[in-house]
C-alpha cells in the first residue's frame, strides 16, 4: 500500500490504540519485574483470562461493557494475589531458570484450561452501540473503539502517572525499584508492595486483555503469542521503568501497525526487528539501569 | 602428595579422569533403547520420535545444565537442522541422509556462531527475549517465503535416500530407530568427552561463578559463543533427523512450545547430568502419547503442572530426587 496522508494518519491512530493495548498489559510486568526481578511469564495469561471474563461477563451473565472491564480488574487482580502469595513467593530468592520454568508452567496450565471451557477457537466480543461505528473527526471519520481505546489509555497514562510519581506509595515503589536492599532498610514492606503492584498490574494486565478482544481476538494461545510482545515492551522500555514502558509501546505499537499496513506479506517481522535493534544498542532497555 | 601439589596440572588432568571413567550404569540407557527395540518392534515410529527428543534435550543441557545459559529458543536450531534437510531434498533434489546431518549441523552451527556471538553478551530478560525473537524471526522469514518453505503447510515430497545406500526404511521404522540410535550415540560420546574436558569444568565454572571466572583469566565470553555453537549444531542434527524420519516438515518446529517442551524434558530429568535427557525424554514423550491421546488439553495442562511440581518439590529433576530418596534410605537403617 502507497503511503499517502490518510494512510499516515490510520497508522498513527492505529499504532497509537495498539501502543495503549500494550502499555496498559506491560506496565505491571515491568513494574513487578523491577521490583522483584521476578521473570513473570504467566503474565500474559493474566491479559487472557481478562478477555474471557469480558466474553462471559458481557455474553452470558449481560453485564454492561464498562462494568465488566472494572470487574474484570477486580477479580483478576484480586486472583492473581492468591498466586502471589502461594506460588510467586517462593520465587523471589530463586534462580531465574525456576522462574521461566514455573511460570511457563502456569501459563500452559492456564492455556489448557481455557481451552478446555471456551474452546479452541478465535472468540469475538459484542459491544455496546455507543462504541462501534465511526467518530467524525472533520476531515474524516475514525472507528469509535479505538477511540475509545485511546482514551481509556490516556486516562490510565495519567493516573498511573501520578500514582507513580506524586504519591508516597509511588515513590516506594520508585525507592525498591532502585534499590529493594536500602528500601527495606529504611522501613519499606518491600513485600508487601510487591504484592500490591502484583495485584494492581494483573489486573491492568486483565483490563488491556479485555480491551483488546476487539482489537486483535481472543483465544487461549493469546497467552504465549502476546506475552512475546509484552516482553519486548518491557526489556525495550527497561526493567521497572514507567516512562520506559510508554515510550517502548509507542514506538513498537506504531511500527508494528505502520509494518502491517505497509508490507502485509513481511507482517510481524517489524516488532522483532526494531525490538533486538534497540536491545542491541541498550541492553537494560531505553530507561533501564545496566 | 607433594608431587602432585608441585604439578598443578598433573593434579588436575587426574581429577578430570576420574571424572571421566564409565560407571557401569551408564550401559543402561543404550541396553534399554536396545532391549525396546526387540520387545516393541511395532513402536519403532514412537521410539524414533522419543531418540531426536532426547537428543535435542542432550543439546539443551550442553548450555543450559552446564554452562548455565537460559535460553528460550533452542527450537531456532532444531528448526534450521529440520528444513537444511528438507529444502536439500525438495528444492535440490539431495536426499543423502548421513552428509544431510553435516549440512544440518554445520547450518545451525554458523547460525549458533553469528547469534552467540551477538546474544551471549547479555544475561536475563535481554537474553531470554532475545533468543525468543531470533526464532520467531526465523519462523516469520520462514513464512515470507511461503514458496519456497511451504509455511505452515510444510513442504511436500520430502524423500529420504538410503542409508549408505544399503538400508532402505521400512514401514515400521527399524532402520530409522537404528539409525537414530547410532547418531544418538556418537553425539553423546562426544558431549559427555566435552562435559569432562578441562573446556567443561571452565563452563561449570562459567555457570557458578562467572565473575570469579573472569577474575581468574579464563575467556569466558569465547567459551560461551564455542559451547552454543556445538549445542546448535547438535540441535540442528535432532532437526535433521526429525525431518528424515518424518518425511515431513513445517514452520511449526520453530514454536515456542517446541523451546519450552525441550526445557522441560530436561528439567524432568535433570539438568547438567546427560543422562537427564533421556529419562525426561522418555516419560516426556510417554506422557504425550497417552495425555494426548485423551485431549490435546489434558497434555498441555500436563505439562504445565509438571513444570511447576518440578520447580516446587523437585529442582534437581528425577534423578536428583531418585538420590535424595537413596540417601535417605541409606541412612535409615544406622
Amino acid at each position: 500500500m502507497a503511503l499517502n496522508l490518510n494512510t499516515f494518519i490510520s497508522i498513527l491512530f492505529d499504532g497509537l490504540a495498539y501502543a495503549m493495548f500494550l502499555f496498559i498489559v506491560s506496565v505491571g510486568l515491568s513494574v513487578t519485574m523491577g521490583l522483584m526481578g521476578i521473570v513473570n511469564l504467566a503474565h500474559g495469561a493474566f491479559a487472557m483470562a481478562g478477555g474471557y471474563m469480558m466474553l462471559t461477563l458481557t455474553r452470558s451473565w449481560g453485564i454492561g461493557f464498562l462494568p465488566s472491564l472494572a470487574i474484570t480488574f477486580l477479580m483478576v487482580g484480586a486472583v492473581s494475589v492468591i498466586f502471589e502469595r502461594t506460588l510467586y513467593v517462593r520465587l523471589y530468592r530463586a534462580t531465574e531458570l525456576d522462574q521461566v520454568l514455573l511460570t511457563i508452567g502456569l501459563a500452559f496450565m492456564a492455556i489448557a484450561a481455557y481451552t478446555y471451557f471456551y474452546g479452541p477457537s478465535q472468540q469475538s466480543i459484542r459491544l455496546p452501540s455507543y462504541l462501534t461505528g465511526q467518530i467524525d473527526g472533520g476531515f474524516r471519520t475514525f472507528p469509535t473503539y479505538r477511540v475509545f481505546m485511546i482514551a481509556i489509555g490516556a486516562i490510565l497514562i495519567a493516573v498511573l502517572w501520578y500514582v507513580f510519581e506524586r504519591t508516597n506509595i509511588g515513590a516506594k515503589i520508585r525507592a525498591a525499584v532502585d534499590n529493594r536492599r536500602m528500601a527495606q532498610s529504611i522501613g519499606i514492606d518491600v513485600d508487601r508492595l510487591f504484592t500490591l503492584t502484583f495485584g494492581i498490574g494483573s489486573g491492568l494486565a486483565a483490563l488491556g486483555g479485555g480491551l483488546a478482544v476487539q482489537l486483535v481476538g481472543l483465544s487461549p494461545s493469546f497467552a504465549v503469542i502476546y506475552l512475546v510482545f509484552f516482553l519486548l515492551v518491557v526489556a525495550v522500555g527497561g526493567l521497572g521503568s514507567f516512562k520506559g514502558t510508554l515510550l517502548a509501546a509507542l514506538i513498537l505499537g506504531i511500527f508494528d501497525t505502520a509494518g502491517k499496513y505497509l508490507y502485509a506479506d513481511a507482517g510481524g517481522f517489524f516488532i522483532y526487528a526494531i525490538a533486538m535493534a534497540i536491545l542491541l544498542v541498550r541492553p537494560a532497555g531505553l530507561y533501564g539501569r545496566e | 602428595m607433594a608431587s602432585t601439589a608441585a604439578d598443578p596440572h598433573a593434579r588436575a588432568r587426574a581429577y578430570l579422569a576420574t571424572r571421566h571413567h564409565w560407571h557401569w550404569a551408564e550401559a543402561l540407557p543404550w541396553l534399554i533403547a536396545i532391549a525396546a527395540f526387540f520387545a516393541f518392534p511395532d513402536r519403532m515410529t514412537f521410539g524414533t520420535q522419543v531418540l531426536v527428543m532426547v537428543l535435542f534435550a542432550l543439546s539443551l543441557d550442553l548450555i543450559l545444565g552446564y554452562a548455565g545459559i537460559v535460553t528460550l529458543g533452542q527450537a531456532a536450531f532444531f528448526g534450521l537442522g529440520a528444513y537444511t534437510v528438507g529444502l536439500l531434498s525438495v528444492r535440490a533434489g539431495y536426499g543423502e541422509p548421513i552428509t544431510g546431518l553435516f549440512a544440518a549441523a554445520a547450518v545451525a552451527a554458523a547460525v549458533g556462531f553469528l547469534t552467540g556471538l551477538v546474544l551471549l553478551r547479555y544475561r536475563g530478560l535481554t537474553l531470554l527475549v532475545l533468543t525468543l525473537s531470533t526464532t520467531i524471526l526465523l519462523q516469520e522469514v520462514g513464512n515470507l517465503f511461503k514458496d519456497i518453505t511451504g509455511g505452515y503447510d510444510g513442504i511436500p515430497g520430502i524423500t529420504i535416500w538410503p542409508l549408505l545406500g544399503l538400508f532402505d526404511y521400512d514401514l515400521y521404522n527399524h532402520t530409522n530407530y537404528t539409525y537414530c540410535l547410532v547418531v544418538l550415540a556418537v553425539l553423546f560420546y562426544v558431549v559427555r568427552r566435552i562435559v569432562y574436558s578441562s573446556f567443561g569444568e571452565a563452563l561449570a565454572g562459567i555457570r557458578e561463578n562467572v565473575n570469579r571466572m573472569h577474575a581468574v583469566g579464563s575467556p569466558v565470553r569465547w567459551r560461551l559463543v564455542i559451547v552454543y555453537t556445538i549445542s546448535a549444531a547438535i540441535a540442528g542434527v535432532s532437526g535433521a533427523l526429525f525431518t528424515q524420519t518424518s518425511a515431513y516438515v513445517t514452520l511449526g518446529v520453530f514454536d515456542f512450545d517446541r523451546s519450552a517442551g525441550v526445557m522441560t524434558i530436561l528439567i524432568l530429568g535433570g539438568t547438567g547430568r546427560l543422562y537427564g535427557a533421556f529419562a525426561g525424554g522418555v516419560i516426556y514423550m510417554l506422557l504425550e502419547d497417552s495425555l494426548s491421546k485423551l485431549s490435546p488439553e489434558f497434555w498441555q495442562f500436563g505439562i504445565g503442572l509438571v513444570l511447576v511440581l518440578v520447580v516446587l518439590f523437585a529442582r534437581r529433576g528425577l534423578f536428583g530426587l531418585a538420590q535424595d530418596l537413596g540417601d535417605r534410605l541409606r541412612r535409615k537403617p544406622a
